[in-house]
């Protein structure tokens, strides 16, 4: 762990005690038995708003705590460990993030306070194809009067069946595959036009596909400048990214704890399993891999707080080595646990279920080698 | 606080200024290429007299023993000034083993009088130190280590054979394992002795590696001498004290030697830049070497980043631990993967032995990179160390083989 704060010892201690005892896998399974299309239990949801924990990155004067990105990720990591579902990452710390970046005095008025008490959940609506690809934004935004007109789609996005308002990147000039020209939108996600395919996912969170249909916007509902959009997303997404890493950590963390506690307990030619090499040596190269995780998570959350200026290198770092360590250790937790890894009754398929999806939000592991070549020159 | 530091760092740059020969600057290569400073190059020789002299060489050892007696932090602003002023610390290098491990280990479990006679010695770069642990059938086994030290009364009569004993020919003293106890368990017969090299019963012959380089020895003990007053620790508990040792060994090879001087080594990218050439996007031309060369500086960059965590959780005190383990596997698989991408970008001319045709850089590659094949299996293989991780970090219980 980096050197925290008591404060923030504070904090995980209660995230890491709360999640265990009143948000675990168990609960995580009750919801996903009874076909919750929302992704997350609405009783899980208000104890994590009446903790705060939505608002730790929304400045003071809009009724947070502002207690930054590396607060955020030890909260995030805790929740990763038990499977704890909730729109938290998508409104507190990915929308939130937009809105303190970009948005207007007006828009964070009249948005921050809600996101941080919980009361309005907010996501950030970005991905049009299979993969993650920002610059391809298409979905269009024609300027009509003293309004903007939004058509297109966006694909799998997070928590969009239970949101309040969407930010959608939007193109308001240039053509698909081009950073400028792209602008973000608060969309009241009621608004006419809007359409929302509730998805299934393996992991059983939500998601939904969103169709605008001439869904008319007001001017004011830009974030940030007319298409200048993509300073402000970058920066969101790196957010995301950091914070998703942390949430991988935890999930990862989980299941190597998992495993360990197996190898440790599972009798085999009788020995328990974790005396035979062939496994204890995957535990420590496992746990290596852990170490190295856990720094660059910490590195970009602190990054971010220091306001350092390789941001957007370390976020892609934490992504890409989380996505690494936990498609690794998902694998190994079904395998060495054998044909009990197997079974739905035991947990190793959520987590390894929800491992992918992970893997895929704010770009996979090939997108960040591709961006972290790129910022490094080459 | 930062007041002083300040200050701490003015007293260096000026010392600095007035003690390191500006002709060295950036030399760190060139002067520290061999194990003992060449005696010619005075200039190399009086900076290292001076250095130790200062106790600078062994900034954080105490001052009572010839070291410098600074703070962590105080080290740390050294190092920094010392690579801003192109200069290097040449008793890395000329005290051997000196400064990494033993120094450390005579400093945890030395008598008052060892400290004393061994400390300021090496405090001052007098004195080479080799270590005599691995065997010809004791290496990964190191506990059944079979050299044999018979007390004699008023000396220590030591017969056996020691490999790999890294600078044994030029060492001035070894720190040697020996059995002193047949008939107890393996691992409680062991002890360990400080031994003068300078002695007929002792002869080295220098092993050459697959690199052509020949830093390790068979070292051969035929009735040698050590004095009664030489054993470091209790009799038959050395192998504590050696493990001791091998843990601040990986500590030191864990890619975190500050002061040693800034290599002059090219980036990847920058080799990759001139050998492979970048597209019109500014994209390396070979797509799958991209991905891994990134790959490979995300993994080299987690690594630093780690050093970093364990070093600030530590408080900046940063004391030898089961993490080395960690460190020390991650620093050898990052390294030796460095090395086979060097000489895949170089292709062709990354393929050298010798001679026309290649240029020093690409010779010093194919060099590096076999060389660097022994990282992960010195100082406790790769495997011996995931060993070490599963039993003292996971708590898995020992593996099968006895030991």
């Amino acid at each position: 762990m980096a050197a925290l704060t008591e404060e923030q010892a504070l904090i995980k201690d209660q995230a890491s005690s709360w999640a265990r005892d009143d948000a675990p896998v168990s609960k995580f399974r009750e919801m996903r038995d009874s076909g919750n299309l929302n992704g997350f239990d609405k009783g899980t949801w208000e104890s994590i708003a009446s903790m705060g924990w939505a608002g730790i990155i929304v400045p003071e004067e809009f009724d947070g705590v502002e207690m930054g990105y590396l607060t955020f990720g030890v909260v995030l990591e805790e929740l990763g460990r038990q499977l704890t579902a909730s729109p938290l990452l998508a409104s507190g710390l990915v929308a939130a993030s937009a809105l303190v970046l970009g948005g207007s005095p007006a828009q964070k008025k009249e948005w921050l306070p809600k996101v941080a008490e919980g009361a309005k959940i907010l996501t950030l609506a970005v991905d049009e194809d299979h993969r993650h690809a920002p610059e391809k934004t298409a979905l269009t935004a024609e300027k009509k009067g003293g309004t903007f007109v939004l058509n297109g789609r966006k694909v799998s996005v997070p928590e969009a069946g239970a949101a309040d308002a969407i930010i959608v990147a939007a193109r308001t000039s240039g053509a698909a595959g081009q950073q400028e020209g792209i602008s973000l939108f608060l969309v009241d996600a009621k608004l006419a036009g809007i359409d929302l395919e509730l998805l299934k996912a393996v992991d059983h969170r939500g998601y939904a596909n969103v169709t605008f249909s001439n869904v008319e916007v007001p001017a004011d509902a830009l974030i940030g400048g007319l298409d200048q959009g993509a300073s402000v997303l970058d920066a969101t997404l790196d957010r995301a990214r950091a914070g998703i890493a942390a949430e991988m950590l935890g999930t990862a963390g989980q299941s190597f704890d998992m495993t360990l506690e197996y190898l440790k307990t599972r009798v085999q030619f009788g020995n328990v399993i974790g005396s035979f090499q062939g496994l204890s040596h995957r535990a420590s190269v496992l746990y290596t891999e852990m170490e190295k995780t856990r720094s660059c998570v910490e590195a970009a959350l602190q990054a971010i707080d220091a306001g350092s200026n390789d941001v957007a290198q370390l976020c892609s770092l934490a992504k890409c080595k989380a996505g690494e360590f936990l498609y690794n250790m998902s694998n190994e937790l079904i395998q060495i646990h054998g044909g009990i890894g197997m079974t739905d009754e035991f947990d190793a398929g959520l987590y390894l279920k929800r491992a992918r999806t992970l893997e895929a939000m704010y770009g996979n592991r090939a997108y960040h080698r591709d961006r972290f070549a790129t910022l490094a020159g080459f | 606080m930062a007041d002083n530091t300040e200050a701490f760092r003015v007293e260096v740059k000026a010392w600095l200024d007035e003690n390191f020969p500006k002709s060295l600057a950036g030399k760190a290569g060139e002067v520290m290429g061999h194990d003992k400073m060449d005696p010619k190059h005075t200039e190399a020789v009086e900076w290292a007299k001076r250095l130790g002299a200062k106790g600078w060489g062994t900034p954080t050892w105490p001052s009572e023993y010839g070291g410098g007696g600074l703070t962590q932090q105080e080290a740390g602003i050294l190092n920094e000034e010392i690579d801003a002023a192109g200069a290097f610390n040449p008793l890395w290098r000329t005290t051997g083993m000196g400064i990494t491990m033993v120094g450390p280990t005579i400093l945890e479990y030395g008598t008052e009088e060892q400290k004393l006679r061994h400390i300021p010695r090496i405090c001052r770069g007098e004195v080479f130190w080799s270590l005599g642990y691995s065997e010809p059938n004791a290496g990964s086994d190191l506990a059944s280590l079979a050299c044999k030290a018979e007390d004699k009364g008023d000396y220590w009569l030591v017969n056996g054979q020691k490999t790999w004993t890294s600078g044994a020919d030029v060492s001035d003293w070894c720190g040697v394992l020996v059995r002193t106890d047949f008939d107890a368990p393996k691992r409680d017969g062991i002890s360990f002795l400080m031994m003068d090299m300078h002695q007929p019963g002792i002869e080295t012959r220098p092993i050459q590696l697959i690199g052509g380089a020949s830093p390790f020895c068979e070292t051969f003990l035929n009735d040698a001498r050590a004095e009664k007053n030489e054993m470091l620790g209790e009799l038959n508990a050395g192998w504590s004290v050696g493990k001791r040792l091998l843990q601040y060994e990986r500590a030191s090879q864990t890619g975190n030697n500050a002061g040693l001087g800034r290599s002059k080594q090219k980036s990847l990218k920058d080799l990759a830049t001139e050998y492979v050439g970048l597209d019109d996007d500014g994209k390396l031309l070979d797509a799958d070497l991209r991905s891994r060369l990134s790959t490979y500086m995300m993994e080299s960059k987690s690594h630093q980043l780690t050093i970093e965590r364990i070093t600030a959780e530590a408080r900046g005190n940063a004391k030898v631990s089961a993490a080395a383990s960690i460190l020390k596997n991650s620093a050898s698989l990052v390294g030796q993967n460095r090395a086979e991408l060097a000489l895949e970008i170089m292709g062709h001319s990354g393929l050298g032995w010798e001679g026309e045709g290649y240029d020093e850089e690409e010779l010093a590659a194919v060099r590096s990179w076999l060389s660097g094949k022994a990282t992960s299996i010195y100082g406790g293989s790769f495997e011996i160390q995931n060993n070490i991780i599963a039993k003292n970090i996971l708590g898995l219980p020992e593996t099968a083989q006895r030991g």
